[in-house]
């Protein structure tokens, strides 16, 4: 297939890439731009473990077009580090063991990022049915949910701070 | 809990948090090498038939492939059982499952490469095949393997004590038949290996070998390949990037990682390859499907006289760790209640179907959901509670159980004391609303096998430990970090043990080349094993330490303590009070100062001149500093063998089960059943586990609810479905793995034994609280409604039929006339061979070949 020029827009930058129009935003990510953080977990918009945002919502990129997301802003888990440190959110996922493995954990966190940004301070039930879409073996869940509260608090405490 | 250690104890983020939060952290997938070529496997869509003739050529013309690779290619057969070496990288003259691995090619990009799978042709010979354990036991030709009989891979009879005797004097006795279907690690990362060969500068030929792989046993791996690709082992070099998970799955040679290497050995090039999530399925080796013929005699005052038990394993194509699992299947009837004589007989069935393999709970799970649930059974039977049966039934340790496994630490009366205060089962337990109830059960594990698989003995575990005048502490450990945080136990030992801050120490971990043997993670035996060999190795440097820092000090190295960051006189008052700053900036205060620097670079002439005189305190660095000084190198090393008399007894098949210790858990679980659908809801589980001493207490109760949480979709939802040979559900969401709506609350409760050979008194923490959850919920589900469920997943359709059955009500069929093969009724699974052209036709004789019945409800 012939390759076609596109422009895309990672974590605040623009990259121009020559891909075929068939390539997935994943592996566009993955391969041409070594953003090697998403992850492929399954071939079929299962387990979530690809998550990026798109303008700000969490999208599988395994199952999308890198062509259909010119002119968009894409989010990946690259881009979540605030100022070279870690974001409250991943501070309290290794604090309170949200994550073990890891392979799941970048997902998570666009899930977890968007979650926060539309429900700043969610239930329980809602945490859980924001994390649905998300698949983790590891966990069971129920620390990434401590850690989510964690992160909470300390995003309030840092604010009171400012 | 206080304790008078620093590290150990207290919650930490794992030593590798931040490259897994942040996305920098590297799996194998996530690698890259200049000129790499992507390989795609091709599999068999045929359950069982030889292979007549193979022609790539069409395939090798094509544009951008580079190789294609069969099994002549590399014909050793392996396995990672020295008595089940069985299987090849490609198959030589037999494909034995759908899913069997019969050519690789290795081509520019993966688009190229799955194009050139279809231009290879392979013509089959189609033999029956054989799906049904006990049907593949009848057989007497067509075998799976022409070396054994029957299909059997392996049986074991074992009778300890006079199990007639006991039976003959029990008041009640309960027989019945389980099954516990099979399920899958279905870890979040699929398997990936990348192969590379360096040119040899000398001869300017083709010299070593070195792979990445996501594996749990980095060593058997190199000792794999080594056969297979007859290399020496100093040729090869395994590394273990980080894996996305294991539970068992990635705990022996999985074909990619040899065919990669085949594959970049004759492309010439770097091969990386990775399954795709359906692969991986294939790939299996997971819990197999269980046949439990078990009888169980108990006496009036509940204690239990004499347990039965004939286990039929269908264990796929071929051996795997089958031998081992079908022993602990009957090794661990013993070690967790007091069993006075046990009936053993075990068979390892082969049959066409992806190879089962070890799982976490290997071997027990199964085993253990039938007994918990008849010993809950035989309570009823004769009016004792669920608990208390259990608690009639403790071991007295330190013993050693009839059949031969040596007891130290035991916590099981502690965990179920706790697990039923924090429940409120005394107060709770039948006065909960409808269809709502309680159970409760128990489970153990091993904390890694007295006997390795490779009979030697060589160590299990051996640690290198480096300081140098930057005060760095760096661990070299073959312990195979998966996820459960095998690294930072490591960084902990070692700092506790050497009494520096957890900042000091990096651990470089399973690299063949730079770290010493340690045979993987797997048996839950890394903690426990490498644990002990990190803690000898500090205390070996800790000794040189010592006494470099006693000649300063003018004392006996006895009179030193390592404490935050410092070396002082247990009489001096040492540690954070003497450096005047609290622990915790100590470690980035130690490590920036110019002080401390400033020393080490002027050297040791006039550090020696400045310290002149006795002191009663140094820092690390200065101790460190002086240590190099007075020896002139700091290292050491400590390994790890497990005692003579943890072995185990000396019958045929001993080796399995004896542990140097053994974890133990006690689970009480809340369910409801929703009467109408056959719906079950777990609410809340809560789980107690005797690991021990916690040693990173966040790790530890990740690890018991990550247990529970995988025993409970065993128990409810996970299930592999076979359709003569082909997998039906080959994806994770038909698979069912739970998501967070799903998942109850698991409380985690900690229960420290303190083992007296541990190190600081661990045990495992990882598989002992998997079995203990399945029947935990069936007991609660038998509570909520009345149903005793002898075959898991106890899905709505099981639930109901036995609810029917209770009411005397007419079963009903809900799959009826519905062929789920009909491709025009199936869901195609990301793109099954089955479904991508023809199922696969059946040989005349195949018992499962039958007339396709009428498609009822819907042929469109």
């Amino acid at each position: 297939m012939k390759k076609e020029l596109i422009e895309l827009r990672v974590n605040g930058r623009c990259h121009e890439l020559a891909i075929e129009p068939s390539k997935l935003l994943l592996d566009a990510l993955r391969q041409d731009l070594q953003l090697t953080g998403s992850k492929r977990g399954c071939d079929d918009s299962s387990c979530g473990a690809c998550t990026v945002q798109v303008d700000g919502v969490p999208m599988l990129s395994c199952t999308m077009l890198a062509a259909s997301c010119e002119g968009q802003e894409i989010t990946t888990v690259e881009g979540v580090s605030e100022h070279g440190s870690l974001a409250a959110i991943q501070k309290a996922y290794g604090d309170w063991g949200g994550s073990q493995c890891g392979y799941c954990t970048p997902g998570f966190m666009m899930t977890v990022k968007h979650l926060l940004a539309q429900n700043p301070n969610p239930t329980e039930e809602e945490i859980r049915s924001g994390l649905s879409s998300n698949l983790c073996r590891c966990t069971g869940y129920s620390q990434m949910y401590q850690a989510i509260k964690a992160a909470i608090e300390a995003e309030q405490k840092g604010m009171a701070a400012k | 809990m206080t304790n008078d250690f620093s590290i150990i104890g207290k919650p930490i983020a794992m030593v590798d948090a931040a490259g897994k939060t942040t996305g920098s952290g590297k799996y194998a997938d996530d690698l890259s090498l200049p000129g790499m070529l992507i390989g795609k496997i091709l599999h068999s869509p045929y359950p069982h038939a030889r292979i007549k003739r193979i022609d790539t050529s069409r395939a090798e013309k094509l544009d951008g492939v580079v190789t294609v690779v069969v099994g002549t290619d590399a014909p050793n057969p392996y396995g990672i059982l020295p008595v089940g070496h069985d299987e090849y990288a490609l198959a030589l003259d037999k494909v034995r499952y759908v899913g069997d691995n019969v050519a690789c090619v290795a081509a520019v990009d993966e688009a190229t490469a799955e194009k050139a799978l279809e231009l290879i042709d392979v013509e089959y010979e189609l033999l029956p095949a054989y799906f049904d354990p006990e049907d593949a036991m009848k057989a007497e030709t067509n075998l799976i393997h022409e070396n054994k009989p029957h299909n059997i891979e392996k049986d074991y009879h074992h009778v300890f004590g006079e199990p007639e005797k006991g039976f003959a004097e029990a008041d009640s006795i309960a027989e019945a038949r389980f099954i516990a279907n099979e399920v899958t690690h279905a870890a979040m990362e699929p398997h990936c290996t990348l192969a590379a060969f360096e040119i040899d500068p000398h001869t300017g030929n083709r010299g070593r070998l070195t792979v990445q792989s996501s594996t749990q046993v980095p060593y058997y791996l190199q000792h794999k390949l080594s056969l297979v690709l007859e290399m020496p082992m100093s040729q090869i070099r395994v590394i273990k990037p980080l894996v996305g998970g294991g539970f068992g799955g990635k705990s022996e040679v999985i074909p990619l990682e040899i065919i990669a290497a085949i594959a970049a050995r004759k492309a010439l090039a770097p091969v990386k390859i990775t399954y795709t999530r359906e692969e991986v399925f294939w790939a299996h080796r997971g819990r197999p499907r269980t046949i439990i013929d078990l009888k169980t005699g108990v006496k009036n005052d509940g204690r239990i006289t004499a347990v039965k038990a004939r286990v039929v394993q269908d264990g796929g194509a071929y051996c795997s760790y089958g031998v081992v699992t079908i022993l602990y299947s009957g090794a661990l009837l013993g070690a967790l209640y007091d069993i006075p004589n046990i009936q053993y007989d075990g068979y390892r069935v082969l049959t066409n179907k992806p190879v089962c393999g070890a799982m976490r709970g290997h071997g027990t799970v199964n085993v253990r959901f039938a007994f918990e649930s008849q010993l809950d059974e035989l309570a009823a039977t004769i009016g004792m509670d669920p608990a208390e049966i259990r608690q009639r039934n403790l071991l007295q340790p330190p013993c050693i159980t009839v059949n031969g496994l040596r007891v130290q630490s035991y916590g099981l009366p502690e965990c179920i004391e706790k697990v039923v205060d924090r429940s409120g089962w005394r107060q709770r337990k039948g006065k909960l609303p409808k269809s709502r109830g309680l159970g409760v059960a128990c489970s153990h594990y091993v904390s890694g096998a007295a006997n390795s698989i490779i009979r030697s003995d060589m160590p299990h575990s051996t640690v290198n430990i480096k300081i140098d005048r930057d005060g760095g502490v760096v661990v070299y450990t073959g312990a195979s970090d998966i996820g459960q945080g095998s690294d930072t136990m490591v960084a902990q030992v070692a700092a506790e043990a050497l009494g520096c801050s957890l900042s000091r120490v990096k651990v470089v971990a399973a690299d063949t080349d730079l770290t010493p043997i340690d045979i993987g993670s797997y048996s839950s035996r890394v903690t426990f094993m490498n644990g002990n060999a990190t803690l000898r190795a500090a205390q070996e440097v800790k000794k040189q330490i010592a006494s470099a820092a006693a000649r300063k000090m003018n004392c006996s190295p006895e009179e030193l303590t390592f404490c935050d960051d410092a070396v002082g006189r247990k009489n001096g008052h040492v540690g954070t009070a003497a450096l005047g700053r609290p622990a915790e900036q100590s470690s980035a205060a130690a490590s920036v100062s110019g002080h401390v620097e400033g020393q080490i670079l002027r050297g040791s002439l006039q550090q020696k001149r400045k310290d002149e005189g006795p002191k009663d305190r140094m820092t690390f660095e200065e101790a460190v500093v002086a240590a190099i000084d007075f020896h002139g190198a700091l290292s050491g090393s400590g390994s790890y063998a497990p005692p003579q008399e943890a072995r185990g007894g000396k019958h045929k098949g001993a080796g399995v089960g004896p542990s140097p210790a053994y974890s133990y858990s006690a689970q009480v679980a809340e369910v409801s059943v929703d009467e109408e659908t056959g719906e079950v809801t777990v609410h809340k589980v809560w789980a107690a586990h005797d690991c021990g001493r916690a040693l990173n207490p966040v790790s530890v109760e990740g690890q018991i609810i990550g247990s529970v949480w995988m025993g409970m979709g065993q128990a409810l939802t996970e299930e592999m479905v076979w359709k003569d040979g082909m997998l039906m559900n080959p994806g994770l969401l038909e698979y069912r793995s739970p998501s967070s709506i799903e998942s109850p609350e698991v409380e985690a409760i900690i229960v420290e034994s303190i083992d007296p050979e541990g190190p600081f008194g661990a045990k495992e923490c990882s598989e002992g609280s998997l079995a203990a959850t399945i029947p935990a919920i069936a007991n609660a589900i038998y509570d909520a409604v009345g149903i005793r469920l002898h075959e898991s997943p106890f899905t709505p359709e099981r639930v109901l039929a036995a609810l029917r059955a209770k009411r005397n009500a007419k079963p009903i069929n809900l799959t009826e006339g519905v062929d789920p093969t009909a491709p025009a009724r199936f869901r195609e699974h990301g793109g099954s061979l089955w479904f991508r052209g023809k199922g696969p036709e059946r040989h005349p004789l195949d018992p499962s070949r039958r007339e396709a019945p009428s498609p009822v409800g819907g042929d469109d």
